[in-house]
């Protein structure tokens, strides 16, 4: 097989890496919106090539003769570049290195820029001699439904076996594998009117709105406005498309409100808002500074027009996916907007009229035209005018049935309505099949597209997202005047919805243009595999088989063959698709239907969807009053719902965490410490009815309770379960402060305001979180009011019989600062907790180290908080699961019988009062030496370790300072009545299994005397 | 989605929490264990207009009584829960 004198012989394009770029051979003497005063060097698969800036990787990448540009997703076939868009299915590159190596991009929207390291995918080792391809040799087995009937045995295999051979063999791109180094941000815009698309159609919408007085958004997702317009030699208004352009652009740009998003993608109309991408550096090397790589728009519109423009259709034809063979469209897009000739000497291959324009571009770009294929028997005059004007033998009632050549075409048969065959030679073959609609967005809510027989094509929805009009390509009209006066109409009645009144619209007059179509798709009978997705390597034998084992369903054709599927979402497959199956299975396109289009359009990035989100950033850390203080102190923090907190705070000398904190839990018992305790919620509840309100909520009551004093209470949830607990102090007749737990402080706060605003609105009864507004510090031990007695200004007495346990007050601290008292203890030792306005938590901190220092005092964190409740039985987040009763918890007791709460009725259900139900008990092991696990499930002695004789779990451990070995809490079965009982400890996970006494749950100071002294 | 409070203004919904069913009343303390256990667990699935607890606790901390379509997301009203709970017990 010899190539054909026209084509440009291979070595002429191959230059070594170390050699100078080569010229570039495909680019026209003149013409295109480049700059040809600036070159730009960029590499492909570590070949250095020159473009120019305006250049897009595949513009230039044809600019230099480079057609092979990747391999199929399944059969390694080798694949050039199809489109000049966003649809395009094959020419998915890797672009840059390193940490910002980024896989799957399409080669036709990245901009070119000084540097750009491109390289192919899915090849091994190389892309022009890929061992990979010998899965063509076994593509009869490859067929669609593949895996799901070769991989199905046995499982194990799956895992292990399949997967990775799989994803070796078949693949896109490799991810980076190392972290983004680039940021992304979000934004909000709000609008009268958004514009999505900024061809004929939408920048008529934009300006018919704007000229309106509306606040317009135009987003287009290319660089340049002007869509289609870009592409075609046309005249608007007796001025070439790029001159008109300038002037609509000048008009828009000198519009305060009109804002114009280049690079921005709307790829979702979602309730009330799109979301948008804006690739604010993707045409950079690296992000200027300050600078994010993208920017994720809300933007949240009055009334919204979709002028998405339109995607050529492919032929369906044995060896249609052959580098050369691309877009009649995508041909002229690269002839007038870049200035390159997508080959030497072409054909066209076309079953509608659109497609004779590229015959006539390319004649006029001095590209040699063989023949003008036509599916159709009759063509208009008009048509044969041009290919005769292109010296084109114009071929009726033909289609390509064979061609030639492997990584690049040589040639192709065409085969006439007569049988008649035509050995043609060229190296560029450009096809049409008309132009489908960009209806994506318009059927994000749902809506499904229709079928419309007469332009042979499926159109936007009946039911389109609120607000949303469709004009132009994306509407269906393909004929320049009709878009510019649709988008003319729908932006101004746009504009008319969100309250403004528009002039009615000029709209420029243009050239005469013919967009006639038949609806042939499929050449039937050609020689190779022929393609209907290229991306998903879906040929015409794989919907054939689908049809076949009954998968007709156009959604069952999606999963079963995957077409339509990954990246490009069937941009350039679905209608063709669709189409083929209709013939197959004997019915028409509207009674087949298609596939629901669901955002993102096109492939959003995770960072983008993130933005600032991540790593440390994922939430924002709060930070308690004394953070600085107990980090100067050597403090190790953790999380406690969405605070960081103390942990504890090792010494030198110290060995292990467990020293620390028996140091600590041990110092508290034996004399006294402090710790942070603002995390905990703070309500402030006020109004003559509060002691009412609080008698609803808590289980227990509050009328009686006195003023100065403060009270435990129990939360439930309606259905009868914990949600809460903690303490609540009567500052006045009418006010209270109620503290939550750290975890459900948010929550609590959002129920209490539920019951007040929905539940019994006629309480006179205000509330609000002052959770920050306080630094809340506990003084614990037995030497608390020795340092207490330092810091209380006088003459406040804070003596056992002035100021019990249970005690509150609001008083003054270090001469003068505003505080209130408390004399609550978690610890079971006599303890206090001090409040002081949030700037003063630091210094209080340090006043308290200060005034305790005589006294041996030391700060303690979450851990030894933990080790002191647990020896005194009382529970915390372990024990409040939300599956715990009052009464499973032992505190039964508290529910009043004499009035209403939250929970009351669903808490004496049957199964929330049996008997037999898990409840709090204390657990030590027998074997005094042995550490618990928390976790750990109890089962009898003897019974076999199984879920069958389970009875419970451990909740909460500690290594207890008091008693010198380890305890625990848990829940079990019946638990009360089995005190002294040896259970067993079974930690299948560690690899446990040990006896444990059950013993009452409080294990230091039962009768609470500590806390009265 | 976008949930015009009538306190804040039209925010974006990441603002608001969702309860659930707005139509269902808490029963009487003595109310049939059945009455209780329809309150706290059963609820309707209307394809169509319904009527739903919605928390602004990014904003105001107002519950409000959210009307959506559940077929659509269009929202038909909003009203103040607290407004809507009075005039409710006004109307008993």
């Amino acid at each position: 097989m010899s190539a054909p004198a026209m084509i440009l012989p291979r070595q002429a394009v191959a230059t070594s890496a170390a050699g100078p770029a080569p010229a570039q051979p495909f680019r026209l003497a003149a013409g295109g919106l480049v700059d040809r005063t600036a070159t730009l060097d960029f590499t492909f698969d570590g070949r250095r090539y020159t473009g120019h800036p305006g250049d897009t990787l595949a513009s230039a990448l044809l600019a230099n003769g480079v057609r092979l540009v990747g391999r199929s997703f399944k059969y390694h076939r080798p694949r050039g570049i199809l489109s000049s868009g966003p649809e395009e299915p094959n020419a998915l590159v890797e672009l840059r290195s390193g940490a910002r190596r980024e896989p799957n991009t399409r080669a036709t929207m990245a901009e070119l820029f000084a540097g750009l390291e491109a390289r192919s995918q899915n090849r091994w080792p190389s892309l022009r001699f890929d061992l990979m391809g010998v899965n063509q040799l076994v593509a009869p087995i490859l067929a669609a439904g593949f895996y799901y009937k070769t991989f199905m045995w046995p499982a194990a295999f799956w895992e292990t076996v399949y997967e990775p051979l799989i994803r070796r063999a078949a693949g896109l791109g490799r991810a980076a594998g190392e972290p983004d180094p680039d940021h992304y941000e979000k934004a909000t815009l709000h609008c009268d009117v958004l514009v999505t698309g900024a061809g004929p159609a939408g920048l008529m919408a934009a300006l018919a709105a704007a000229r309106a007085g509306a606040r317009v958004v135009l987003c287009e997702e290319d660089v340049r406005l002007g869509g289609r317009l870009l592409a075609e030699r046309r005249t608007l208004d007796g001025l070439p498309a790029p001159d008109w352009l300038r002037g609509v652009e000048a008009e828009l740009r000198a519009m305060p409100d009109c804002r114009i998003l280049t690079r921005t993608t709307v790829f979702g109309a979602f309730d009330g808002a799109c979301g948008a991408v804006e690739r604010v550096s993707d045409h950079l090397a690296t992000p200027p500074e300050f600078q994010p790589r993208q920017r994720l728009w809300r933007i949240v519109a009055g009334r919204q027009v979709l002028a998405a423009g339109s995607i050529e259709r492919p032929l369906v034809f044995g060896g249609n996916d052959r580098p050369g063979i691309m877009l009649a469209g995508a041909v002229r897009s690269y002839l007038n907007r870049f200035g390159v000739a997508a080959g030497r000497r072409a054909v066209v291959f076309t079953n509608n009229d659109d497609a004779a324009c590229t015959v006539a571009d390319l004649a006029a770009a001095g590209v040699a035209v063989a023949a003008l294929v036509d599916m159709r028997r009759e063509v208009s005059p008009e048509i044969r005018r041009i290919a005769e004007a292109a010296g084109a033998s114009l071929l009726t009632d033909a289609a390509v049935t064979r061609v030639r050549g492997r990584t690049a075409l040589r040639g192709v048969e065409v085969t006439d309505g007569a049988g008649r065959r035509h050995a043609l030679d060229c190296d560029l073959l450009a096809m049409s099949g008309g132009w489908s609609p960009s209806l994506h967005l318009a059927s994000h809510h749902g809506g499904k597209a229709a079928w419309n027989e007469a332009r042979a094509t499926f159109l936007p929805p009946e039911q389109l997202p609120p607000g949303m009009a469709v004009a132009g390509a994306a509407n269906g009209d393909l004929l320049l005047a009709e878009c510019l006066a649709a988008g003319a109409r729908a932006g101004a009645a746009a504009a008319q919805a969100t309250g403004f009144r528009p002039a009615p619209p000029a709209t420029p007059s243009v050239d005469g243009e013919s967009t006639a179509s038949a609806p042939f798709w499929w050449v039937r009978g050609g020689r190779g595999k022929a393609f209907v997705d290229f991306q998903n390597d879906v040929g015409v034998e794989d919907v054939a088989l689908a049809n076949r084992e009954g998968f007709r369903s156009v959604e069952h054709l999606k999963r079963y063959t995957t077409l339509g599927m990954a990246t490009d979402q069937g941009k350039t497959s679905n209608a063709n698709g669709v189409a083929l199956l209709a013939e197959l299975s004997g019915r028409t396109i509207a009674g087949t239907g298609t596939t629901t289009f669901r955002p993102p359009y096109t492939p959003v990035a995770i960072g983008a969807l993130a933005g600032h989100h991540r790593g440390k950033a994922f939430r924002p850390v709060r930070r308690t009053p004394t953070h600085d203080w107990a980090a100067e102190q050597g403090a190790v923090f953790v999380e406690a719902g969405p605070w960081l907190r103390a942990q504890y705070f090792p010494r030198p000398g110290e060995s292990d965490w467990l020293e620390t904190v028996t140091r600590e839990a041990r110092t508290v018992r034996e004399a006294v410490g402090l710790c942070d305790v603002t995390t905990l919620g703070k309500i402030d509840i006020q109004g003559p009815d509060a002691a009412t309100f609080l008698e609803r909520v808590y289980i227990n009551t509050w009328k009686a309770l006195p003023v100065g004093r403060a009270r435990y209470g129990v939360m439930l949830r309606e259905d009868g379960m914990v949600m809460d607990d903690g303490t609540t102090a009567r500052l006045a007749e009418d006010r209270f402060v109620m503290t939550t737990t750290t975890v459900n402080a948010v929550r609590v706060s959002q129920h209490l305001e539920f019951c007040h605003q929905w539940l019994w609105p006629e309480l006179d009864v205000q509330m609000i979180s002052v959770t920050e507004q306080w630094a809340q510090i506990a003084v614990a031990g037995p030497r608390s009011r020795a340092v207490l007695e330092r810091v209380v200004d006088a003459p406040f007495d804070i003596g056992n019989d002035a100021f019990p346990h249970m005690a509150c007050a609001a008083l003054t601290v270090c001469g003068g600062i505003k505080a209130r008292l408390f004399r609550l203890s978690f610890s079971g030792e006599m303890a206090y907790e001090i409040a002081v306005p949030a700037r003063f938590g630091d210094a209080l901190a340090r006043r308290l180290m200060e005034a305790g220092a005589p006294f041996g005092i030391t700060p303690y964190g979450t851990e030894a908080l933990g080790v002191l409740r647990i020896e005194k039985g009382h529970v915390a987040g372990n024990e409040l699961t939300g599956q715990t009763t009052a009464a499973d918890l032992g505190l039964g007791r508290m529910m009043s019988r004499k009035k209403d709460f939250i929970g009351r009725a669903m808490a004496q259900r049957p199964g929330l009062t049996d008997p037999a139900r898990p409840v709090l008990v204390g657990l030590r092991p027998v074997d005094r030496a042995a550490r618990l696990r928390g976790g750990a499930h109890l089962l009898p002695r003897g019974a076999e370790s199984t879920a069958a004789h389970d009875q419970g779990y451990l909740t909460s451990v500690a290594f207890s300072p008091a008693l010198g070995h380890w305890i625990g809490l848990g829940l079990l079965v019946r638990g009360r009545e089995r005190m002294g009982e040896i259970v067993r400890a079974h930690d299948p996970v560690r690899g446990g299994d040990l006896e444990v006494e059950v013993v009452p749950p409080v294990f230091v100071d039962p009768e609470g005397a500590r806390l009265h002294v | 989605m976008r949930i015009a409070c009538p306190f804040c203004g039209p925010r974006g919904s990441e603002e608001y929490t969702y309860l659930g069913d707005a139509t269902v009343r808490r029963p009487e303390g003595d109310a049939p264990s059945e009455a209780w256990f329809a309150y706290v667990y059963l609820r309707d699935n209307p394809a169509g207009r319904h009527r739903e607890l919605w928390y602004h606790g990014a904003g105001c901390r107002s519950w409000l009584v959210v009307e959506r379509d559940m077929r659509s997301h269009d929202i038909l009203s909003v009203a103040p829960a607290r407004d809507m709970a009075l005039a409710r017990g006004r109307a008993a």
